[in-house]
């Protein structure tokens, strides 16, 4: 058998009539850092609380190790979990957060302490077991929190939206130290998220979640170059991918009178003509004399920017379609300058209009 | 009404503005005798006033001899104080065949009410907490058979309680109403208590769950002790509730296990004799003591655990 922490096999919940995943397979080798990523209501946290056994399964099983702990309580199934409102005992201190999961597993004191003294040292807490949650910094909570898995030495964290209360600077940093967590701690880690920059940063593979099942699973670096369906491809990605609505033909891609070649394109299932989407990333918009080398250009008028310091965001129309792409924030632009511009085409993608898979 | 911190930074702004100052600035001038304040103030204490007059009454008649309170005025204060008719209501007041005064009846409704607050409220925080966060099969059905149960009256039950306690033989005993305040006492507690749990963030009982604690274990290590003020709520509610209970008290105890209210009807309304005014204020006041104190002791926390209650619930 391959090492793999985490199975899941045909999983299925629905909440009544209300199906919230369905026929869900996974499979999480050990030591990855899966992050599930979706819109709210996708299911990603359901699943991620099916995994901990918080919710009971309407069928399929769920393999953690080599075991099978569909039946099995939370406690007994090796995992460890950080919530997104930290979820502290706000009656005892750190130090009996830290020790509450030990002490109902009736490990000796000595050893209580042991754990406790390393989890606090690995995460810098040693000054604060004293204390009670509710005179704690956000980010001292939830790392006090990410400390209760930790003291169990678990097989595998779970996090569910662990950062989402934090604000943009310490989510930042705690981003960071939760990376760095897992280079040294090399577990199994699944974690739920709604913010594509998390799940871009942190994860060696990422599920994007829509309406209960798996859209993509793989490395950031395949979600954001080849994404399986238009979904995908306009979930990561800010600002959001561009779609010229064409028809794909022999030639290339045809829309509003011209054709744009797409020989360097490597189709996924071969080239079938047809209505189609095709996406490009306002970033992969090169403009001035690259455009010129590009196999697509063309000369287009600023409509409306956004200065967002590094970029500019220029708004305007290609082939009678909005369009926008990022120019160098140094770039001095005004509304209703001409501009050429011209894209890669081997680096667009395209999907087919009534499936919205990617050809 | 007008925020003075955002008049004043309003002010501060128009400084740098312009260099000086004309015209209204700083906190705005409140006037004490302003419309708004009489009509509010006047209400207040008229009705203050309307609700403590009858105390007064009470109070003074019940330190007045009788020679005095047959001269008819009950609003001038005693010209002789005595504590006789207090003396006297407590401890030689004759109800029936027993002349031991409101003592008896004092203590029976301790032995009632101690035993029925502490196993309802025991009771029904265990309900609550496993209708918040233990969602069995069947519990939404459960708890709305329990909630219909605050809706039926009382008297509608009474005779099938009084066969009910005969046959399992504690009818008359103080046991018997112990078993009938702990029942009747359980849907509004349910109540009070599944809102409070609800409220409680629901990730704290799961992450409880991760860490290895079982239902017992989450109920005394994690709810219980952040539930105080809504423990404190239950209190109060069931002490007054029980010791003012008339109506089941009357029904299902004997003359010897009578509790304090219904003993002070039995004072208050013989027939035979003087009417003693003044042993009967001081009785009244002696039967309501209890819920009195339990108000201003635990006063400030009811407000807060009725608060918490009604924002999350």
């Amino acid at each position: 058998m391959t090492a793999n922490s985490v199975e899941i096999k045909n999983l299925d919940l629905s909440f009544g009539a209300v199906e919230v995943l369905k026929n869900l397979n996974l499979e999480i080798p050990e030591g990855e850092f899966l992050v599930l990523l979706g819109a709210s209501g996708c299911g990603k946290s359901t699943l991620l609380n099916c995994i901990a056994g918080l919710l009971e399964v309407t069928g399929g099983q769920i393999w953690i190790k080599d075991r099978n702990v569909t039946w099995e309580e939370p406690s007994h199934r090796g995992i460890g979990m950080v919530f997104q409102s930290y979820a502290l005992y706000p009656q005892m201190s750190v130090k009996g957060n830290l020790s509450f999961g030990l002490k109902n597993a009736k490990v000796p004191k000595v050893e209580i302490e042991e754990r406790v003294a390393r989890a606090a040292e690995i995460l810098q807490i040693q000054p604060l077991l004293d204390r009670k949650p509710a005179a704690l910094s956000g980010g001292q909570r939830q790392r006090v929190a990410i400390g209760r898995a930790l003291v169990r030495d678990v097989d595998v964290f779970l996090f569910d939206e662990p950062l989402s209360n934090l604000d943009a600077k310490l989510r930042a940093d705690l981003r960071v130290e939760i990376k760095r967590l897992h280079h040294k701690l090399k577990n199994t880690m699944i974690y739920v998220t709604h913010d594509q920059i998390e799940a871009m940063t942190l994860a060696d593979r990422i599920a994007i979640m829509r309406a209960g099942k798996i859209q993509q699973l793989g490395s950031p670096d395949e979600i954001y170059n080849r994404p399986k369906t238009k979904y995908v491809a306009e979930f990561i990605g800010s600002p959001s991918m561009n779609f010229l609505n064409g028809d794909l033909t022999a030639e290339g891609f045809a829309m509003d009178g011209e054709t744009v070649p797409m020989q360097g394109y490597k189709f996924a299932n071969g080239a079938a003509p047809g209505p189609a989407w095709m996406g490009i990333r306002p970033e992969h918009v090169a403009t001035g004399d690259q455009a010129q080398a590009m196999p697509y250009n063309a000369d287009v008028t600023v409509e409306l920017f956004e200065p967002m310091g590094a970029d500019t965001l220029v708004w305007t129309t290609v082939a009678g379609q909005p369009f926008h792409f990022n120019l160098d924030g140094q770039h001095k632009v005004a509304s209703g300058d001409q501009m050429k511009i011209g894209f890669d085409t081997s680096r667009s993608s395209l999907f087919d209009k009534s499936s919205e898979a990617r050809l | 009404m007008a925020n003075p911190a955002v008049m004043s930074q309003t002010a501060a702004g128009f400084d740098a503005v312009s260099r000086q100052l004309e015209g209204p600035q700083g906190p705005k001038p409140r006037k004490r005798f302003s419309r708004a304040n009489i009509f509010i103030y006047g209400t207040l204490i008229v009705v203050a006033f309307y609700y403590a007059l009858p105390l007064y009454v009470m109070i003074v008649t019940s330190l007045k001899g009788m020679p005095e309170i047959r001269l008819g005025n009950i609003f001038s204060p005693p010209v002789e104080i005595t504590f006789e008719p207090w003396v006297k209501a407590w401890s030689q007041a004759c109800t029936g065949l027993n002349c031991d005064g409101l003592s008896r009846g004092f203590w029976n409704s301790v032995q009632i009410t101690v035993p029925s607050v502490i196993i309802s409220i025991l009771i029904a925080s265990v309900n609550g907490y496993a209708l918040a966060n233990w969602r069995f099969k069947g519990a939404d059905t459960f708890f709305t058979i329990l909630i219909f149960g605050a809706f039926i009256p009382y008297q509608v039950m009474l005779y099938p309680i009084v066969i009910i306690l005969r046959e399992i033989g504690l009818y008359g005993t103080l046991w018997g109403l112990v078993i009938v305040h702990t029942i009747f006492g359980m849907p509004i507690l349910t109540l009070l208590f599944r809102n409070y749990f609800t409220s409680l963030p629901e990730e704290l009982f799961k992450a409880a769950r991760v860490d290895g604690a079982r239902f017992w274990g989450i109920y005394f290590q994690i709810m219980l002790p952040m539930s105080l003020p809504i423990f404190v709520v239950a209190m109060i509610i069931q002490v007054t509730g029980i010791w003012n209970d008339f109506l089941f008290g009357v029904v299902y105890t004997k003359p010897d296990t009578y509790p304090m209210t219904v003993q002070l009807n039995n004072i208050v309304n013989s027939v035979q004799g003087v009417k003693e005014y003044n042993v009967n204020m001081a009785a009244t006041i002696l039967t309501g003591l209890v819920p009195l104190t339990i108000y201003f002791v635990s006063g400030k926390l009811f407000v807060r655990g009725i608060a918490a209650g009604a924002v999350k619930g």
